[in-house]
């Protein structure tokens, strides 16, 4: 259920794209325009209110985990980026984090044979998920040739490299074949390894199977049934010039993809692919590990109910006085202290 | 207790594959669990702190007396976080539940129970989170991973909640750095207001709201335990050393943690510091006042962490000191060092800490002014003021388990690896995946320690006694030795279990062993009283 549930939405999707324009005489415009306009706006605004609705909550507390050798005496060595000391730090530490996932670099399997525990390297979650990330990314970049007039270079030298195996006409990309195949993983291992299986829930089905259904129905186009891309470039233009136009038989696999394209996009801000935002605000990664250097305030710190000194003498006046203590003779303000917000 | 527990062949028949059944529906036979999770927290300790629904009830009854809007109450109480801190709310949204951290957990590897899992672990206040604070948990519910709050999700709650020690082992594998152990300590806060927490928390917090300490030891029996020491360390060496306490004026004020001064084999460790400190000539004392170091505080709720932390600062403004040295713990540092300054700070009443032996500025803790005593040794041994003598620890092999707050919470690695290297002659670090910041924990932290608890304990205790075992096996290990009072504590039954052969003490004992202390007699035993290898091998000679 949680596996076709999911599949079935995206395959409705899908199918909602393909024959949407053919089924409904006229709402070629909804699906070229309106709807596309709208998942961005959707997209735009959604992710600007959730990223500002988690930065309107505050850090209360600098609590960085720490994965190195702190800043102490001058003659250990720290490890500036696994436990940073300042800025500088934490910038490396998140770029590595983002860039190269750093944390699932770690992982490790864990095993228990014969009464011993078995750590192994365990690199392929970490190896597909930056294939995954890292394609989908390069992908967004070579679409940008269809929203440009000249394309800019850096996209056709991006289209360069990620063609440069030269296979099939048009030249197959790498990162299409790649977002497939680590998707597939992804979701290979979703499916078969039970521990992974257990903690899915429908919606990551579902953001798996909406990503492979544009990646597949992408490929299809360029490689298989073609569409009229001169139209399809027609209406990006379009669309990016606030000028759309009705493209007219660039064939229904392009309203496919477009389609779950826009679902996505409609989708995004309201899912956990919001990681993309989240990441940067993680404050066990984003701080620096300076607690005892640099002084954090909590903006909500406020005065709480303590024993103070002077109720615990008068509590154990005689213990103390039996056991040879002296009273505090001066009585500064205690209380003072110890409430301060 | 003990004669039910499993022998440990039996307990690592461990299954680590997952039910059929879906997570989502939640039951927890606790009479058929007992052994696996903590008792109740006796009202009157809810009473003292002034903390909700105190009543006699236990997790194995089926009314857990709960106030008529506990719903609400949580509800309320989740609301009123998630708009307080950031980690919160962020750390409920972006898990994409990825599976890294599923292997990573000590009570996973020792329970294969699923929910263990520190996904799954978060998962159980998520749905519910999704289900009245996300709007396609209102509309879609389950199919969108939502639950509905019901007593059986509250018991739950406390069942895995309170069987997660905020070791945050598992977040250090994750992509987003969501943090189990931040997830945890939320959990017990909604928990704490309806009034479900459990007596191993709560009476140390009450004690040391009161006396000052977890132990509850009042001042006069405090002065008889450290003078005691005294006594005991004058026997050892032949030397008397001074036990100051609430002496205004002193340099430093030494926070400890209690079980320092009244656990074994904690107090060997003490012997230590107290050779240590008299040897360099440290002007120092204790407090009675603040005469605990560690905070169970943090194990209830941030309130509770600060109300029982305020007393440290409180203690030395009044002592006049110009700053403050910390003894060996684990869960104490984490509040030291991640939250007391925030709290009670700011320390604008103390000196940036300079050891007035060596003149070293501790530049790391110039805001919060506490230093640990690990730095404050290494220290010492680099500038070369301490004179030692490590064949006095030939008898044992050691190895270092690191603590999991120093560890993960500080980054403090290499002092007390190097104090080690410089007080004994025989040290071997455990495989690389169990130590620094992968370090396992003991299995028994944040507030689980408890004898009722043992079967869960010793599981979640087995990746930490297993990498002890490779060492013991591989290199004759003896000696496993730590900086955390909890460890100390509850490593000593989780390796008499495991690896018997195997003791458990403090850094700081080695140190001790290992101090040549001017005018001192000839040392015939270690602080523990037992015989020196270097003298047996004399007497043999000899004769």
């Amino acid at each position: 259920m949680k596996v076709l549930y999911p599949l079935l939405m995206v395959v409705i999707l899908a199918l909602i794209g393909l024959l949407g324009v053919w089924v409904v005489p006229g709402s070629t415009v909804v699906f070229a325009v309106v709807l596309p306009y709208a998942a961005i706006a959707i997209l735009i605004v959604g992710f600007i209110y959730r990223v500002v609705n988690w930065a309107k909550s505050p850090v209360p507390f600098r609590i960085t985990t720490t994965c190195g050798q702190q800043k102490s005496l001058p003659w250990i060595k720290s490890n500036p980026i696994e436990s940073p000391h300042n800025n500088l730090g934490v910038i490396g530490r998140m770029a590595l984090e983002v860039l190269f996932f750093r944390s699932l670099f770690r992982n490790t399997s864990t095993e228990l044979k014969g009464g011993r525990l078995i750590f192994a390297e365990e690199k392929f979650l970490w190896l597909a998920g930056l294939a995954f990330h890292w394609s989908l990314l390069a992908i967004f970049v070579r679409h940008y040739r269809l929203f440009t007039e000249p394309v800019p270079s850096f996209v056709t030298l991006l289209q360069a490299i990620d063609g440069f195996l030269q296979i099939g006409i048009p030249v197959l990309y790498m990162s299409s074949a790649i977002v497939v195949v680590a998707g597939l993983y992804l979701l290979y291992r979703r499916i078969a390894f039970a521990k992974i299986a257990y903690i899915s829930l429908p919606s990551d089905y579902f953001a798996l199977f909406l990503i492979l259904g544009i990646a597949t129905t992408g490929i299809l186009m360029r490689h298989f049934y073609r569409v009229d891309v001169v139209g399809v470039k027609e209406l990006a233009m379009g669309l990016v010039s606030f000028n759309p136009v009705i493209p007219q038989g660039i064939g229904p696999l392009f309203f496919c993809h477009l389609f779950l394209v826009t679902s996505l996009l409609a989708y995004f801000p309201f899912s956990k692919l919001m990681h993309l935002g989240g990441i940067f605000l993680s404050p066990t990664r984003n701080l620096a590990n300076n607690n005892r250097m640099r002084r954090h305030v909590n903006p909500w710190n406020y005065p709480v109910n303590v024993h103070t000194y002077q109720e615990w003498e008068e509590e154990f006046k005689d213990k103390l006085l039996a056991a040879g203590y002296t009273l505090d003779e001066d009585t500064p303000e205690r209380k003072d202290v110890l409430v301060r917000g | 207790m003990s004669d039910k527990l499993p022998k440990p062949a039996e307990l690592l028949k461990i299954d680590y594959k997952p039910p059929a059944k879906s997570w989502e529906d939640p039951t927890i036979d606790f009479e058929k669990k007992k052994g696996t999770y903590c008792y109740s927290a006796a009202p009157k300790n809810l009473k003292y702190l002034g903390l909700p629904n105190p009543r006699e009830w236990q997790p194995y009854e089926k009314d857990w007396k709960l106030p008529p809007n506990w719903k609400e109450i949580i509800l309320e109480g989740m609301k009123d976080r998630l708009s307080k801190f950031r980690s919160f709310k962020l750390f409920m949204d972006i898990c994409v539940r990825c599976g890294a951290c599923a292997d990573k957990c000590h009570f996973f590897a020792g329970s294969g129970d699923p929910k263990n899992m520190p996904v799954l672990r978060a998962e159980l206040l998520r749905s519910v989170y999704r289900r009245y604070f996300t709007t396609s948990g209102k509309l879609l519910g389950r199919l969108a991973g939502a639950r509905d709050l019901t007593e059986d999700v509250l018991k739950e709650w406390f069942y895995y909640f309170y069987q997660c020690t905020e070791c945050r082992r598992c977040s250090i594998y994750c992509p987003y750095g969501i943090d189990t152990a931040e997830i945890t300590m939320m959990a017990r806060e909604l928990m704490t207001l309806v009034g479900v927490n459990i007596n191993w928390v709560l009476e140390p917090v009450a004690n040391c709201h009161r006396t000052g300490n977890h132990l509850g030891i009042q001042p006069h029996a405090f002065r008889d335990n450290v003078e005691f020491a005294a006594g005991d360390l004058a026997d050892i060496t032949g030397i008397t050393v001074e036990t100051p306490i609430n002496k205004k004026g002193a340099e430093v004020l030494f926070i400890v943690p209690s079980a320092d001064y009244f656990g074994s084999p904690h107090y060997y460790g003490f012997l230590g510091y107290l050779a240590l400190l008299h040897e360099v000539g440290l002007d120092y004392t204790f407090s009675a006042y603040a005469s605990e170091g560690g905070n169970f505080g943090i194990f209830t709720s941030h309130e509770m962490m600060k109300r029982l932390n305020a007393k440290i600062y409180a203690e030395a403004k009044r002592l006049k000191v110009k700053w403050i040295l910390g003894g060996e713990c684990g869960h104490m540092w984490r509040v030291i060092h991640q939250y007391m300054d925030t709290m009670n700070g700011p320390a604008d009443f103390l000196e940036e800490p300079v050891s007035p032996i060596t003149g070293t500025k501790f530049e790391n803790a110039k805001s919060t002014k506490m230093v640990h005593i690990s730095e404050f040794t290494a220290d010492l041994i680099k500038n070369g003021k301490l004179k030692l003598d490590p064949s006095r620890n030939d008898h044992w092999k050691i190895t270092y388990h690191d603590s999991c707050n120093i560890a993960r919470g500080l980054g403090l690695f290499e002092e007390p690896r190097y104090i080690i290297k410089n007080v004994a002659n025989y040290f071997y670090e455990m495989p690389e995946n169990t130590i620094r910041e992968r370090t396992f924990c003991c299995g028994s932290g944040s507030g689980l320690g408890t004898d009722e608890n043992m079967e869960m304990r010793l599981r979640g205790g087995f990746p930490r006694a297993n990498a002890v075992k490779h060492v013991h096996e591989r290199y004759g290990v003896n000696f496993l030795a730590c900086m955390c009072a909890i460890d100390k504590a509850t490593l000593t039954p989780l390796m008499e279990y495991w690896v018997p052969e195997v003791q458990v003490g403090a850094v700081h004992e080695l140190v001790g062993n290992a101090l040549v202390m001017k005018g001192e007699s000839e040392r015939k035993t270690d602080l523990r009283g037992q015989p020196l290898i270097k003298r047996e091998k004399e007497a043999e000679a000899s004769v």
